[in-house]
């Protein structure tokens, strides 16, 4: 029981942090249709922002955040408008391979600013255990879930009330539509990436509390996919559930299975759901049959 | 596609030739004294980047068969390399099969292989495709290093070097003639695929799969069809690897092999074989010059040298996305335009 309390925080605060990554995989491809291999070196950009503005520059906590989301957003306006944008409406091989060199670039950057080796600083969550009963729990990351979860909130609430959210939500349904209607693309696409970057930047920003600031951070970035299939490519709701799920299903594999076997069990999911639900739980049903 | 104008073809077997002109045939007669000629010429380090360029070739007219031509995404390469390469390695080690015998099982089985693979390119279309491979290429590479009674998990296979007629494949020079044939073969076959009605049907799928449905192409054989050739020719490159390597460890077939490979194809350009040669060079070559000039600049400036493992991966990014943006039919369409612009030199009408 205590393994399994244990387990299960671990693998929520693990879930969140994929649904924080998978939260701005989605807000790209519903607003442009783009699917994003850069998001894990995104969410890596931000751990490492957090730790030059913190442990580099000295800044206290809550500056050293609104610091770091900001500069994640601007890098991610400069993406967009520099490399996204030309390829508006080019066909999804280019999308693809141009995030991918987007990713390349972004991790370069950061190994030759801050070296390969693994940082360590001391994070804003508390350090320590809290105790629940017999069980003990890491304070970082029983703190980490309701970060998440208010992060994931506040988007879903920006898609449902704000005006660029509805504009966000039109586009995605109907481009042609919502141009006719006065709604600007190009902002709306700006907006998407700024906000993927804002979410990858706080999901960074635990995750370099939790484990630390070093280049493998990165390799979240695929596990991103499984999650986003799983929860539908585009469902804010989707990807929380979905990180939740596959969070879990790594941690109680790894746990109760064997250790090996949780690198591979998201994707057998993966190609679980593929098979036979290809939108997801909560994705739009338009999968094309062919 | 170059233009042609002022070519007259009044015979047949003209129209139908691959070469048909004489600037053509001078051309690949040139290319191919210097293959023969560059061996004798050049030093080890050459040669086995030639090796390499050679390899790539194949894998790389293999990936654009399935992702240029048919336009199904993969990013399973790396897998279908590693099958190519475990397989072959794994039956000479454990069955005792000649060499060659065992190269060509394993082509059969990674076409297989990429056959299964293939089969939820029936129900998903594009980006889910991509998708799927992905999970593949996890899967696989998941496979290799923790199915250890058959892989051997983490620890690298060792094999025999091949020999050929006697002569043992064991130097980068003995190996650069084997590997030229295959590089070679596979361009002919690629190049005289897409002149069949198989090799049409690819096309037809790529560009509209429903047009192509309706004018009688069947897509479940032709898709199919598309990943077991694509996958055939992967298996040999992965193959060649293991037996030019003598030496098989997982590293070499992770899913940054597939980026590599679809990078290939990209820079070179979708949908052409010369355009698969050209990437492979481009994407061989590009990392070995940064680690040379690097080394240049070790002594006058280390800083920069320091920064070299970086420059390397920045500017395969860089690379690939200023081709996708200025010129996203790739090297082959450059190297078009400048054949199309002496092909009617002084008289082009084209450029001012």
């Amino acid at each position: 029981m205590d393994v399994f309390l244990q387990l299960t925080v671990s693998g929520l605060s693990t879930g969140m942090i994929y649904a924080l990554a998978a939260a701005g995989f989605v807000v790209i491809y519903k607003a442009s249709d783009v699917i994003n291999f850069a998001q894990g070196d995104l969410l890596l950009f931000g751990t490492y922002l957090v730790f030059f503005a913190v442990a580099q520059t000295g800044l206290p906590w809550s500056l050293g955040i609104v610091v770091t989301v900001l500069l994640a957003v601007a890098v991610a306006l400069v993406i967009e408008r520099l490399v996204l944008r030309p390829l508006i409406g080019e066909p999804v091989i280019s999308m693809i391979m141009v995030t991918i060199g987007l990713s390349s670039v972004l991790r370069a950057a950061v190994n030759a600013i801050w070296g390969p080796a693994p940082r360590s600083f001391e994070s804003f969550l508390p350090a320590g255990d809290v105790a629940l009963g017999p069980v003990m729990l890491s304070t970082g990351r029983l703190l980490s879930i309701p970060i998440a979860l208010a992060v994931l909130a506040a988007l879903w609430l920006f898609f449902r009330h704000t005006r660029d959210g509805i504009a966000m939500r039109a586009i995605a349904d109907d481009q042609q539509a919502a141009l006719s209607m006065g709604i600007s693309i190009p902002r709306v696409f700006g907006i998407a990436w700024g906000l993927a970057a804002a979410s990858a930047a706080i999901g960074g920003i635990m995750l370099a509390g939790i484990v630390g600031v070093s280049p493998n951070v990165a390799s979240i970035g695929l596990r991103v996919f499984p999650v986003v299939i799983l929860g539908g490519l585009d469902s804010i709701r989707g990807a929380v559930i979905g990180g939740a799920i596959i969070g879990l299903l790594e941690v109680y594999t790894g746990g109760y299975v064997g250790r090996g076997l949780s690198l591979v069990v998201p994707y057998v999911v993966l190609v679980l759901v593929l098979m036979v639900r290809p939108y997801g739980l909560f994705g739009k049903e338009i999968i094309e049959r062919v | 596609m170059s233009f042609e104008c002022g070519v007259f073809h009044t015979r047949y077997e003209s129209d139908m030739g691959l070469r048909p002109r004489p600037l053509q045939r001078i051309r690949l007669a040139v290319f191919a004294a210097f293959v023969l000629v560059f061996p004798f010429l050049a030093g080890p380090y050459w040669l086995d980047l030639a090796n390499q360029v050679a390899i790539a070739t194949v894998g790389a007219i293999g990936l654009n068969i399935l992702v240029g031509y048919t336009g199904q995404i993969s990013l399973g390469q790396g897998a279908f390399m590693a099958i190519g390469a475990y397989t072959a390695g794994l039956l000479t080690l454990n069955l005792g099969l000649p060499w060659g015998v065992s190269i060509a099982v394993a082509c059969v089985v990674t076409s297989l292989a990429g056959t299964f693979f293939g089969l939820p390119s029936l129900r998903l279309k594009g980006l889910y495709l991509a998708i799927a491979t992905l999970a593949a290429q996890e899967i696989v590479e998941w496979g290799m290093t923790h199915w250890t009674a058959v892989t051997g998990g983490t620890e690298a296979i060792v094999l025999p070097a091949p020999s050929l007629f006697g002569v043992r494949l064991n130097t980068s020079f003995s190996f650069y003639w084997f590997g030229v044939l295959m590089a070679a073969g596979t361009a002919l076959f690629a190049a005289n695929l897409f002149r069949t009605r198989m090799g049409r049907a690819f096309v037809a799928v790529r560009d509209q799969d429903i047009a192509a449905s309706v004018i009688g192409v069947n897509l479940f054989r032709t898709k199919l069809l598309a990943f077991a050739t694509s996958s055939f020719f992967v298996g040999l490159a992965g193959a060649m690897i293991a037996y030019y390597r003598t030496i098989i460890t997982w590293e070499r077939f992770t899913l940054e092999t597939s980026i590599v490979y679809l990078a290939m194809i990209i820079v070179g350009g979708l949908g052409s074989i010369r355009g698969s040669f050209f990437g492979a060079v481009l994407i061989t070559l590009l990392p070995a010059m940064i680690t040379n000039t690097g080394r240049a600049l070790q002594d006058t400036a280390p800083v920069v040298a320091n920064l070299l493992p970086y420059a390397q991966q920045a500017v395969f990014g860089v690379v690939i996305i200023l081709f996708l943006i200025f010129e996203p039919k790739g090297l082959s369409k450059l190297w078009g335009n400048v054949k199309d612009y002496f092909h009617v030199w002084p008289f082009a009408y084209r450029r001012g």
